[in-house]
């Protein structure tokens, strides 16, 4: 099939292009960006008039729960979500049940994501056997069979010698591990951010110290084993400051923020909403501003969603401490995100960066740019169209999203994955390999 | 008269007129627990569930007799004899209890903002009988009658709190509702057991409870967790004890005429040495007489009775 999309804003930082242009797809690769109108030559059109066209959005950091909990979520209910989100490419961490700790379960996913075929699917395998921080789990058969990284993530590998060899073995295999920075003996039993509010709201806190002294320990790993560490979902200021002078110092680290840290704080939390629960905690004004400082200065590579379903029993039916940590993300990143485009906080082409060619540089993938001969994995989108959050529309099994209600600009109208569209309205009106709610 | 809110689920809810109601009401139903029939037809026919998912002994019994006093039933779930040890959920035993229609839900429980959670769950109102470490409304209440009953009045008291700041309901609650009323408060303890940004209620911080003890009119102890040494908040009972108890030597340090609360259970000897809680200036049970007659006030407050019939 041969598709061209017209008269869009294509925005592709990786080859620094943003115009006008008339995209070629042939045999779901990128054949040509022209500035030409009218394509002719048999290519069916997609209009994209108004609207942005960039490269398919990489999310470093999913949990699809599938294995295990697909009460939750599963590979197919994700990759919907994926692609209604605008993502073509995601990563899914190891946390399923059982672990994704050995080759047999990274195929299984592997070859569900195929069958699905809605968005690219990349595992993450464990570092350690059944993510206890003890063996480390057999990092090269995962990667054989199709692992882009290892993270025990969820958990922090507390151990430190594990985490010196899982960095030097994952070397060996060319890919990268990735830190949940947390020591657990300062943040054991916190609900919350530790300060006026969890005080006021009497919940125990988790001390911004508990990500930092990870953080900062595993700098210096990275540093002895000379190896890449990818630190998620940093969330602290104090955070920030170490990875951006780690990297001035020639430490091979490359790190994510998430949409929600981004622009939400411990406040979030207030009334005991248990959707505003997650890990590491909602932080404060100032952590908020310096993360939005380091996605514009270039000390953030990525912004991953850290998407992490969970059932209404786990959030919003239980006490607040007892909840399960974590929210899902991918159906509400691009509109969050933009916010911060509207309110002149990040210019629209830097997200765009953040989005695609960001993560996709960092983990060395095949994505994340448009140029010739890449995988036709695009998002058409338009930056400014109204919508209201409602979690009953989303695609994702669960709906434990701390964003309902929100009104923000940006919709996302077309996904394409591989020149397929699999998300929004085919051409000419025609349904899309399925057809969104 | 009426309150001013449905639930009573934090102090913060409660303005100064609902403060002045509910005393005024206390002091009025007070004086049924010295007739001859301590029991008056006040709420008669109606139910009142006393759901506490975390032990008690004090506060349940208060709960239970002032609602007998005002001729309640009650409805009484505890943590070990519920379904909740059976793996049903809280909501689900909510919603059990809901369906035998009572008319009032008193909820304790260990995590804090249950008793919000559960208001929003269920049709009828809800006392908050102490959540988590978050608040403890009607003890914030009881104390505020005892101290106005030993001092009458309230306005540019010094208020000392002393011990687990951190982890105490009490304190919270108390912390916020004598700020509201005009007090002037301190707390103290190990900076263990001083939660952060504890400033935010507008208290003076101290870590010598000798500096403090000087000043205060009214001195709060509040009771030492066993566990808390295990968690590392400090070192032993003997240390704490010594350093921030309340003893005869401390004790020589205080106003003559101040008072000594403590919400209770005691550890005699650790936070408190039995002389001083048995001494002149305590006034530990009085708060538990006038803990029956404030609750029993919120009780006949919010179970919709329009006449006054005691």
């Amino acid at each position: 099939m041969k598709l061209a999309i017209t008269n869009g804003r294509v925005i592709d930082p990786s080859q620094n292009l943003d115009g006008d242009f008339t995209i070629y797809i042939e045999d779901g690769v990128i054949d040509a960006i022209r500035r030409d109108k009218k394509p002719r030559g048999g290519y069916e059109i997609l209009d994209a008039k108004g609207a942005v066209v960039s490269p398919g959005f990489v999310d470093l950091h999913t949990h699809l729960r599938d294995p295990g909990f697909e009460y939750r979520e599963d590979i197919e209910s994700g990759s919907r979500a994926s692609a209604a989100g605008g993502f073509t490419t995601i990563l899914c961490m190891a946390n399923t049940n059982p672990v994704n700790d050995n080759a047999s379960v990274t195929s299984m996913i592997v070859n569900r994501a195929k069958e699905v075929g809605l968005t690219n699917i990349l595992p993450v395998g464990a570092v350690s056997k059944g993510l206890k921080g003890e063996q480390l789990a057999e990092i090269g058969e995962m990667v054989k069979a199709g692992c882009m990284a290892v993270s025990d993530d969820g958990r922090p590998v507390m151990n430190g010698k594990l985490m010196r060899h899982a960095l030097e073995y994952a070397k060996s295999f060319d890919v990268p591990v990735i830190t949940h920075a947390e020591d657990l003996s300062l943040s054991e039993g916190g609900s919350m951010n530790e300060g006026a509010a969890s005080t006021a709201m009497g919940l125990k806190g988790i001390p911004a110290a508990a990500e930092e002294s990870m953080i900062q320990r595993d700098l210096l790993l990275a540093k002895l084993t000379d190896h890449h560490l990818h630190v998620a979902h940093v969330s602290t200021a104090t955070g920030l400051e170490m990875i951006r002078r780690a990297k001035k110092e020639g430490v091979r680290v490359t790190c994510e923020v998430t949409p929600h840290h981004l622009v939400l704080t411990d406040k979030s939390c207030s009334d005991y909403d248990a959707n505003a629960k997650v890990n590491p905690p909602l932080r404060t004004d100032e952590d908020c501003a310096a993360l939005i400082k380091a996605l514009n200065d270039g000390t953030v590579d990525a912004i991953a969603t850290d998407h992490a379903p969970h059932a209404q029993d786990e959030k919003e039916k239980t006490p607040f401490d007892c909840a399960n940590c974590g929210l899902i993300g991918m159906e509400t990143a691009l509109p969050v995100l933009l916010k911060l485009v509207h309110e002149k906080k990040l210019p629209l082409k830097r997200l765009i960066s953040l989005l695609t060619s960001g993560p996709a540089k960092a983990f060395k993938l095949n994505a994340g740019s448009l140029k010739k001969g890449m995988p036709a994995d695009i998002v058409i989108f338009d930056p400014n169209q109204n919508v209201v959050i409602d979690p009953h529309q989303f695609h994702s099994k669960s709906k434990n999203s701390p964003f309902a209600g929100w009104k923000l600009k940006g919709k996302v109208l077309h996904t394409i994955c591989r020149g397929k569209v699999v998300y929004g309205m085919s051409l000419r009106g025609a349904q899309a390999t399925w057809q969104s709610k | 008269m009426s309150l001013s809110q449905r639930h009573i689920l934090s102090v913060n809810d409660l303005t100064q007129k609902d403060v002045a109601l509910i005393l005024k009401t206390a002091e009025n139903l007070e004086e049924i627990a010295h007739r001859p029939v301590k029991k008056v037809p006040a709420l008669r026919g109606k139910l009142i569930g006393l759901c506490f998912f975390e032990n008690s002994t004090r506060t349940r019994s208060s709960f239970e007799v002032a609602a007998k006093r005002l001729s309640a039933d009650t409805l009484s779930i505890s943590t070990g004899g519920s379904s909740i040890a059976k793996g049903e959920t809280l909501l689900d035993t909510i919603k059990n209890i809901e369906a035998m229609q009572p008319d009032l839900l008193v909820v304790r429980h260990a995590s804090s903002g249950v008793p919000q959670f559960l208001s929003k769950q269920v049709a009828c109102p809800v006392i908050n009988a102490g959540d988590g470490s978050h608040e403890h409304p009607t003890q914030a209440l009881l104390d505020l009658m005892t101290i106005l009953k030993e001092k009458k009045k309230i306005k540019g008291l010094h208020v000392a709190i002393i011990g687990d700041i951190l982890n105490s309901r009490v304190a919270r609650s108390n912390m916020i509702l004598l700020k509201k009323m005009g007090a002037k408060v301190s707390v103290a303890g190990p900076a263990t057991m001083i939660p952060a940004e504890v400033e935010q209620y507008g208290v003076e911080v101290a870590h010598d409870i000798k500096k403090i003890i000087p000043k205060a009119d009214v001195i709060m102890m509040l009771r030492i967790q066993r566990e808390r040494e295990a968690d590392g908040l400090f070192p032993s009972l003997r240390e704490y004890a010594r350093f921030f108890g309340l003893n005869r030597e401390t004790m020589r340090h205080a106003k003559k005429d101040a008072v000594i609360l403590h919400p209770g259970p005691v550890n005699r000897g650790v936070e408190i040495s039995a002389e001083v809680a048995d001494g002149p200036h305590s006034v530990i049970l009085d708060q538990v007489s006038n803990g029956v007659a404030v609750r029993m006030a919120l009780l006949y407050l919010m179970c919709g009775v329009k006449q006054m019939s005691f």
